[in-house]
């Protein structure tokens, strides 16, 4: 078949810019060949080259004496969390193929983190998502939300992982322009970390798993576009269909082979398959690699070696085997009878070179194609909206009135709803790990001997079982509204807020993967927010000790009415040291204390908190003002201080405020446990904020004023509390008491109070009827 | 006791019902892969949960085929006990050793989440010693969990006593609001005539361990390993 003729249309149509193209013939010494050129076009995308970005990133922390595997180097991070144990997570968004086919896309989006996971040798034990759509009331909104839902679903379920945690805000800026980040996490011994390096000059190259198809052609540089009506249209064909039963073969049989020894290198194919797979094993390792694509598994018929080589089709491995072992391979793969193939070999000419039908059809320097891509240092300039923003007082904001009205108001919006809807619709419990489930500030999974993957005889002599228990806290968290009304705030706040429910479950943070949803790089003025959100996000990852181990960039978020709110989503892990020390957000028992960790409400705010809130924009419709500021050297000292009470045994729950602000989370506290189907657990509340006297009631009631956390303690250990929250200088109250089937709140302006069987309903069904 | 745990393609709960019997309750237990097929050695067969191959065609319908299947068979005609837990209970359902089938949810979504659980009868090696008016708190995990069978097949259920648990309120009372699936007669989980294969929706294995927040599930792994020592005591008088 004769290949089209290389023509500037044609570079163009491959997204690569005249400057590229002339690097891609400096590179090669002549023009390329029409796949080479659909090589460099996906290896040169923004997903897989991070090239409007890198200089940023390069910002971000990424050292810590636990950090085994860093940013950059591998498929995945990988942090020590002791006794020989470690922990592999990543986050990735699967955003543009959401939009186009929420429920493949979304499927996807789970399969690919979780082979990235277990390409590094760990076993994937956890799944936790971030989510963003449009608002319910628009049908289409609601296709995309129950089609991303249940395609995670599908994925995770069936794979048999549990997903145990998220988030979802709704916001008109992501109508039409979804955001689904999958974030997975594994377990794995030191010594069992694989790398996605092809070593050993001669060793064979395998392909394992599924046939390639031509489905998924060039989803990498389909993601690296702004989504339009018509590029949704025309690249419905770029979305991949994925098989969860065939990732779980292929996981079980790759594990069961790294036990053998016989692995020099593996590396999922994931975006741009097969040839970022090899180019980027070979460069990692410094040699080359050669493939025959007649060789490769293929599910249709006629397929060119450009198709075959873009092909996104899901579900398949590279494998690098040493010399000698080929028949551990075949016979793992056989007996979980799934399709291998030898496909080529290393070499050490440093080149990737690809044959098909006896001639070479790709001959390009691996290093210079993986490592190589333009960086480009993008203009950035203050959006013009900043200003108006800035300026907005509360002046013509009248204080509430009616509090319990929009107290029931603020719990019936989507975004502060009780995600029951979403999560009941995912296998949050498979592998016996959940031991906090969805529904309080972070999900806690216990790791156990059989969460490792299977040792190597080699390993089982030499290192001792490990027969304990460890316990690992996950949440993910981004405002994007308060990222659109000050970055770099709204970076830094995203941080903050993830690192407080680690500390709400007990946990101390290790690690951060981040996800940066954002705009067009080219508008100077999207470029702006991503650049001064990375700048908030890296100075908030340094004061937490909380560094990126890695993560994922997706831009071109936008659809025709505009970009969406830039939403750098901020996953972070934690450990708990001990079982004891693991704490949930709801009243436990009657009589028990509620204090208060922190201001009522920040008086250096002229906005009190109430900037970029829920209930500005939901009670007066106005999506505007500075959002609450993040102090990180506060917000610090209160993480520190509240782990500290944990671990002396006195704090019997803990709930971070955040959308919605200290009513809600109170209320939240009240009706969040859930024992079984329709059997919640409700336990009253009275609260008493008479003594703030000069803060407006809707600030005080809904202000979302940052750092505060509110706790419950037995009586007896109330005073010891509060002054040791004193002495570590942390702001601290005494509130109320737990107890009672209502909700009771006084105030300056009086007392209100509501049933909490029907604060539970509005909160708990308010998606349900939404999506009816 | 000697446990085998099948392992499928695409079974997923394998490995938690080995933790449990061997980690928690003490007992030996090792998965046996499907393309085996002989159970010599073992005191009874657990079929657990997942997706054997992928649910494609029919759940449990193709894992009925594998080698394996026909010494389970034979395992249970020789009157051995055979336990299987959401996809274990459509395997067995499908391979023809209970009645009825498990079609999907009314809701046409997957669910997760706890229900209560009421044991119907104590007159079954998986229920002898779960207290009569106990209602066990147990999560269920699955797209297709709703039990169907013809009505002769159900009257002959409830004739011989085959339904073992019913989903029910914290009341104990079987309603249409605590039936997370539709299944007729709330029915979460049932035997065959012999009453020594049963199959269940539920999962009891992710409720045995406090750390875990309930422990109910553990009852019926109790039940059925106080039946076996029964009868091994019986068979050495």
């Amino acid at each position: 078949m004769s290949e089209p003729a290389i023509t500037p249309e044609l570079v163009k149509k491959h997204n690569l810019t005249t400057e590229e193209y002339a690097k891609v013939l400096e590179i090669l010494g002549r023009e390329p060949s029409y796949t080479e050129l659909g090589i460099f076009s996906v290896m040169w995308s923004e997903h897989c080259s991070y090239k409007n970005t890198r200089p940023l990133l390069k910002t971000f922390p990424t050292k810590s004496p636990k950090i085994l595997v860093g940013a950059g180097e591998e498929n995945a991070g990988i942090i020590d969390v002791g006794d020989g144990i470690a922990i592999a997570f990543k986050i990735e968004s699967h955003n543009h193929p959401s939009a186009v086919e929420p429920f493949q896309g979304a499927a996807t989006g789970v399969g690919g983190i979780v082979r990235d996971i277990f390409t590094m040798g760990a076993r994937p034990v956890c799944a936790i998502n971030s989510l963003r759509f449009g608002e319910l009331e628009n049908p289409d909104v609601r296709r995309l939300f129950s089609g991303v839902v249940s395609g995670i679903a599908h994925y995770g379920n069936c794979f048999g992982i549990p997903t145990i945690a998220g988030e979802v805000y709704f916001d008109k800026s992501y109508e039409g322009n979804p955001l689904v980040n999958a974030f997975c996490m594994g377990v794995l011994r030191h010594e069992q970390i694989a790398r996605g390096a092809a070593k050993g000059i001669g060793n064979p190259v395998f392909y394992v798993g599924p046939a390639t198809g031509r489905d998924g052609l060039a989803g990498a540089a389909f993601a690296s576009q702004d989504l339009t009506d018509e590029s949704a249209q025309q690249q419905r064909g770029a979305v991949q269909v994925g098989d969860p039963f065939m990732e779980k073969l292929v996981c079980e049989a790759c594990l069961e082979l790294l036990a053998t020894d016989a692995v020099a290198g593996i590396q999922d194919m994931g975006a741009a398959g097969l040839t970022c797979s090899t180019c980027e094993t070979a460069a990692r390792a410094g040699t080359g690699i050669e493939i025959e694509l007649d060789k490769v598994p293929q599910r249709a018929p006629n397929m060119t070696s450009y198709e075959i080589m873009l092909s996104e089709s899901q579900e398949r491995m590279l494998i690098i085997v040493k010399a000698g072992r080929e028949d551990e391979v075949k016979r793992i793969f056989d007996k979980w009878d799934l399709p291998w193939a030898q496909i080529g070999h290393v070499t050490d000419t440093g080149r990737m070179v690809v044959r098909m039908g006896g001639k070479i059809v790709v001959d390009v320097p691996a290093k210079k194609l993986a490592d190589e891509a333009p960086v480009y240092h993008r203009e950035s300039k203050e959006p013009e909206y900043l200003k108006a923003v800035r300026a907005f007082t509360l002046d013509g904001i009248a204080d509430t009135a009616i509090p319990v009205d929009h107290l029931k108001a603020l719990l019936s919006t989507p975004t502060i709803a009780s995600k029951n809807w979403v999560y009941r619709q995912y296998d949050h419990m498979v592998r016996d790990g959940s031991v906090v489930l969805p529904g309080s500030d972070a999900a806690v999974i216990r790791i156990k001997a059989d969460s490792l993957p299977l040792l190597s005889e080699e390993l089982k002599s030499k290192v001792t079982e490990f027969t304990g228990e460890k316990f690992i806290a996950m949440t993910v968290d981004c405002n994007g509204g308060y990222v659109y009304l000050d970055p770099y705030e709204g970076g830094k706040t995203a941080v903050a807020e993830a690192a407080r429910n680690l500390a709400c479950s007990g946990a101390a943070p290790l690690g951060t993967t981040d996800n940066l949803n954002f705009g067009n790089p080219h508008n100077p003025e999207l470029f702006y927010q991503l650049k001064e959100s990375v700048r908030g996000l890296a100075e908030a990852c340094r004061a937490f000790n909380a560094p990126v181990t890695g993560g994922n960039v997706s831009l071109y978020n936008q659809n025709p009415n505009g970009p969406i709110d830039p939403t750098p989503t901020v996953a972070m892990v934690g450990i708990i040291e001990k079982k004891e020390y693991i704490t949930t957000q709801w009243f436990k028992d009657e009589g028990d204390v509620i204090i208060l960790l922190g201001d009522v409400a920040d008086k250096n705010d002229q906005l009190l908190g109430l900037g970029g809130s829920v209930y500005l924009q939901k009670i007066h419709g106005k999506k505007t003002g500075s959002p609450p500021r993040c102090d990180l050297e506060k917000e610090k000292t209160l993480h520190s201080t509240l782990l500290g009470l944990i671990y002396s045994g006195v704090v019997k729950s803990a709930h971070d405020c955040s959308e919605g602000g200290l009513a809600v989370a109170l209320t939240e506290s009240c009706i969040s446990q859930n024992i079984a189907r329709e059997t919640p657990r409700l336990i009253g509340a009275q609260i008493d904020l008479s003594e703030s006297k000069d803060v407006r009631l809707d600030a005080l009631l809904f202000g979302e004023t940052q750092s505060r956390i509110v706790i419950s303690v037995k009586p007896m250990d109330a005073v010891k509390v509060l002054e040791r929250a004193k002495l570590m200088g942390v702001p601290a109250a005494k509130i109320g008491t737990v107890g009672g089937s209502d909700l009771k709140v006084k105030t300056v302006a009086g007392e209100f109070s509501a049933p909490l069987t029907q604060l539970h309903d509005l909160w708990w069904n308010a998606i349900h009827r939404a999506m009816q | 006791m000697n446990f085998a745990v099948l392992q499928f393609p695409g079974s997923n709960c394998d490995q938690d019902l080995v933790h449990v019997m061997k980690n928690v309750l003490g007992h030996s237990a090792s998965l046996v892969w499907h393309k085996d097929n002989s159970l010599a050695g073992f005191d009874a067969v657990l079929v657990p949960g997942g997706f054997s191959y992928g649910d494609y065609l029919r759940t449990g319908a193709i894992a009925r085929f594998s080698p394996i299947m026909q010494a389970v068979q034979q395992f249970a005609t020789n009157g051995g006990p055979v336990l299987g837990v959401c996809n274990g209970f459509q395997i067995l359902c499908e391979a023809g050793l209970l009645p009825g089938a498990l079609i999907r949810n009314r809701s046409l979504q997957f669910r997760c989440e706890n229900v209560f659980l009421k044991t119907a009868t104590n007159d079954s090696p998986f229920t002898s010693k779960i207290p009569s008016d106990k209602l066990m708190r147990v999560p269920i995990a699955h797209g297709e969990g709703c039990y169907f069978a013809d009505e002769p097949t159900l009257e002959k259920l409830k004739a011989n006593k085959q339904i073992l648990w019913q989903y029910v309120t914290d009341k104990g009372e079987a309603t249409e609001q605590s039936n997370p699936n539709g299944s007729l007669l709330n029915i979460a989980g049932i035997c065959n005539e012999a009453r020594n294969v049963a199959g269940l929706m539920p999962h009891p294995e992710r409720a045995s361990e406090s750390v875990l927040g309930c422990v109910d599930g553990k009852l019926v792994f109790e039940s059925l390993i106080a039946w076996m020592e029964g009868k091994s005591v019986a068979k050495a008088a």
